[in-house]
C-alpha cells in the first residue's frame, strides 16, 4: 500500500516538473539571451558565457533613442484607457442584463457572441482608411477604440456571470434598515460587486495589452506604437548587428509585469475565464 | 459557474419577471415601462460601440471589396462588381494560405484539445502542486504573443543564435548547414509554428476544460467504480459524454482563434518575408497595409469573415443538437 502511494506521489511530481519545465522552458531562454553580450548573443549556448546588462541600458538608453520608452509608455496608458472604458460599459449593460427585464436582452448577448468570434484582420483595412481621415492614425485613441470594442463582449459575459450571483436583497434589507439608497449600493454592492469587476479589469487588459493586429495596422510612429508593435520593427545598434539582444531584453521586460499580474491573480482569472466561457 | 449550459439563452433563463407577466396584456405597468427604459439606456453604449466598430468597417468592406481601389494610385478607383473576388478564387496564393491556415488550425488545435484535457485532468486530480500547475500554465496564457513567438523564433533560428539548430543536427533530424525557420525549410517552419501555438494556448483549453470537467459529479465515478468499471472506461463513458458541451465550447473558441492565427506566424515568418507558412490573415495584412490595395485585401477580409461565420456555424450546430439531445433525454 505505502509502495503504491510513494509511486503515486512520484507520478505527480514527474506531472509537476513537466508542467514547469513546458511551461519555463522558453521563457528562461529569451532570459538568457536578454543576459548575453552582443559578441556571445548568438553562440547557441544555454547559459550566457559572459553575463552583460548591456542589452537592458540598450533598449532604455541606446542609439535606438527612446523608441521602447515610448512604446512602453503607449502601451501601458493605451490598455489602461481602454480597460477603463472597456469596464465601465460593459458594467452598465451587464448590470441591465441580470438584473432588469426588457427585451432585446438577447439580441445584445448575442450579437456581443458575434463580436467574440468577429476577426480583426477583417475590418482593419476599413479602420485604416477611416483612421487617416478622421485624423485619428496613430494616435492613442485610434487604438483605444478597437480595444475596447473587442474586448467588450468578453467583459459583458464575465461581467454578467459575476452579477447574477451577487444578491440584490441586501440592498433593499439595508435601505429597510434606515441606510440611503447611496449608502445602500456604496457600501452593500460596490464591495459585493469588486471582485468581479476586477476579474474583468484583468482580463480585458491583458487583451489589449497583448494585442499586435490592430498596433502594427494602426500606428506608424514612436507616437502610438505599443510594444509589440516595436519589438517587431527592432533594428540592430548598426546596420551590421542583429537586434537579438535588444528583442530578448524588450521581451523580458514587458513580460514581468504580466508574470507578476499572473501570479498574484491567479484564482481570479481562473475564474474569470471559467465564467466567462461556461455561461457564455 | 453553476449553469451547465453554455449557451446564450442561459444568460437570460432566470429571468424573475419574465414567466409572471401575463402574455395578453397590452398595457405595460409604469413600472414595467421605467425598467425596460433604463435597461436600453444601460446596454446603449456597449451596443453602439460594438456595432460601430464592427458593422460598419466590415460594411465598409463588402463596398471596397467591390472597388478597384489601390491607395497608391487613388484616383483610379471604379466600381468593378465581383472581380476581386475572383482574382482571390482564382489564384493559387490564396488558396495555398487557406491550406496553411487549416493545416495550423487542424493540427494545432487537435493537440492542444489531447494536451489541454491532460493538465485539466492534472488540474483537477493532482494530490499535490495544483496550484503550482495552475500557476506556471497560466503564464504563457498571459505572456504576449508576439514574445512568446520571439521565444520560438530566437530558440530555432539558426542566422539568430538558436541553440535548437544544433540539437536537431546532433540527433540528424535536420542536415548541415540548414536553418529550421528558413523559406526553404517549410515543414520545419511548420512544426515550430505549432509547436509555438501549442504552447501559448493549451493552458487557455485547459482552464476551459477544467470548467467542464468540475461539472462532472464524483457519485457518477464512484457509482461506476463500484460496478467495477475502470479508470479508462470511466472517463470514456462518463467523463467524456458529460464534458461535450464543454468540449464543444473551447473546441469553437481555439478553432476560431487558430483561423485566425497572425501574430505567430507574422514573427516567425520574419514579419511576413518567409511566405511558406503564410496564413490568410497574414495575406489580408500584406494586401491591405504593404501593398496598400483596398480593394484586393478588403476582398481577402470579406472571405476570412465568411469562412469564421461558416465555422461558427458548424460549431454551433452541433452544439445546439448535442443540448438537445441532452435535455430531451433528461
Amino acid at each position: 500500500m505505502t509502495d503504491r502511494s510513494t509511486d503515486k506521489l512520484f507520478g505527480w511530481f514527474s506531472v509537476n516538473l513537466v508542467v514547469v519545465i513546458a511551461a519555463l522552458f522558453p521563457v528562461a531562454w529569451i532570459l538568457s539571451l536578454s543576459l548575453k553580450s552582443s559578441d556571445t548573443v548568438t553562440d547557441g549556448r544555454l547559459i550566457p558565457a559572459k553575463w552583460s546588462f548591456e542589452n537592458y541600458t540598450g533598449i532604455f538608453t541606446g542609439s535606438g533613442g527612446d523608441v521602447f520608452t515610448k512604446a512602453l509608455i503607449n502601451s501601458l496608458g493605451i490598455a489602461t484607457i481602454a480597460t477603463i472604458i472597456a469596464v465601465t460599459l460593459a458594467a452598465m449593460a451587464a448590470y441591465a442584463i441580470a438584473r432588469l427585464n426588457f427585451p432585446g436582452k438577447r439580441v445584445i448577448l448575442t450579437a456581443a457572441l458575434a463580436i467574440a468570434m468577429f476577426p480583426p484582420i477583417s475590418v482593419v483595412g476599413p479602420l485604416y482608411d477611416l483612421w487617416r481621415t478622421l485624423g485619428l492614425f496613430d494616435t492613442w485613441q485610434g487604438l483605444i477604440i478597437p480595444y475596447m470594442t473587442f474586448t467588450l463582449p468578453l467583459a459583458i459575459y464575465v461581467l454578467s456571470a459575476f452579477f447574477r450571483e451577487i444578491p440584490w436583497e441586501l440592498e433593499q434589507a439595508a435601505q429597510v434598515d434606515g441606510a440611503t439608497p447611496f449608502q445602500a449600493f456604496r457600501k452593500i454592492i460596490v464591495p459585493l460587486a469588486a471582485p468581479g469587476v476586477f476579474t474583468t479589469a484583468i482580463l480585458v487588459f491583458i487583451f489589449a495589452w497583448n494585442d499586435f493586429v490592430f498596433a502594427i495596422s494602426l500606428t506608424s510612429t514612436e507616437k502610438a506604437q505599443t510594444v509589440p508593435a516595436a519589438i517587431s520593427s527592432f533594428t540592430g545598434a548598426s546596420q551590421f548587428s542583429a537586434p537579438t539582444g535588444s528583442i530578448a531584453a524588450a521581451a523580458i521586460v514587458v513580460t514581468i509585469p504580466i508574470v507578476i499580474m499572473v501570479l498574484i491573480f491567479q484564482r481570479r482569472i481562473v475564474a474569470g475565464l471559467t465564467a466567462g466561457a461556461v455561461k457564455g | 459557474m453553476s449553469t451547465p449550459a453554455p449557451t446564450p439563452a442561459a444568460a437570460e433563463a432566470e429571468d424573475p419577471g419574465r414567466l409572471e407577466a401575463p402574455k395578453g396584456k397590452r398595457k405595460l405597468s409604469e413600472r414595467a415601462r421605467a425598467e425596460r427604459k433604463l435597461g436600453w439606456l444601460l446596454c446603449a453604449p456597449a451596443a453602439i460601440v460594438m456595432l460601430l466598430v464592427t458593422a460598419y468597417p466590415i460594411g465598409r468592406a463588402i463596398w471596397l471589396s467591390l472597388q478597384k481601389s489601390d491607395l497608391r494610385f487613388p484616383d483610379q478607383s471604379e466600381f468593378i462588381g465581383l472581380s476581386n473576388y475572383v482574382t482571390v478564387l482564382t489564384s493559387s496564393l490564396w488558396w495555398n494560405d487557406v491550406k496553411n491556415t487549416l493545416i495550423l488550425t487542424v493540427v494545432s488545435v487537435a493537440i492542444e484539445l489531447v494536451l489541454g484535457m491532460l493538465l485539466a485532468l492534472a488540474m483537477h486530480r493532482a494530490i499535490f502542486g495544483r496550484g503550482l500547475i495552475r500557476t506556471s500554465s497560466l503564464i504563457p496564457y498571459g505572456i504576449v504573443t508576439v514574445v512568446a513567438a520571439f521565444a520560438w523564433r530566437l530558440a530555432f533560428a539558426d542566422a539568430e543564435g538558436g541553440f535548437m539548430p544544433d540539437v536537431l543536427r546532433s540527433v540528424g533530424l535536420i542536415g548541415e548547414g540548414t536553418d529550421p525557420l528558413a523559406q526553404t525549410s517549410t515543414i520545419s517552419t511548420f512544426v515550430v509554428a505549432i509547436l509555438a501555438e501549442v504552447w501559448k494556448t493549451t493552458p487557455f483549453m485547459a482552464l476551459l476544460l477544467l470548467a467542464g470537467l468540475a461539472l462532472v459529479s464524483d457519485e457518477l465515478h464512484e457509482a461506476a467504480k463500484v460496478d467495477g468499471a475502470s479508470t479508462w472506461q470511466r472517463f470514456w463513458r462518463i467523463t467524456i459524454p458529460l464534458m461535450k458541451p464543454a468540449i464543444l465550447v473551447a473546441l469553437l473558441f481555439r478553432t476560431l482563434d487558430a483561423f485566425r492565427i497572425f501574430d505567430t506566424v507574422f514573427i516567425l515568418s520574419n514579419n511576413g518575408s518567409n511566405r511558406s507558412v503564410e496564413t490568410v490573415s497574414v495575406l489580408g495584412y500584406n494586401t491591405l497595409l504593404s501593398r496598400l490595395n483596398l480593394g484586393l485585401g478588403s476582398a481577402v477580409s470579406v472571405l476570412i469573415f465568411l469562412s469564421v461565420v461558416i465555422i461558427a456555424a458548424v460549431f454551433v450546430k452541433l452544439l445546439g443538437a448535442n443540448l438537445d439531445q441532452q435535455t430531451g433525454k433528461s
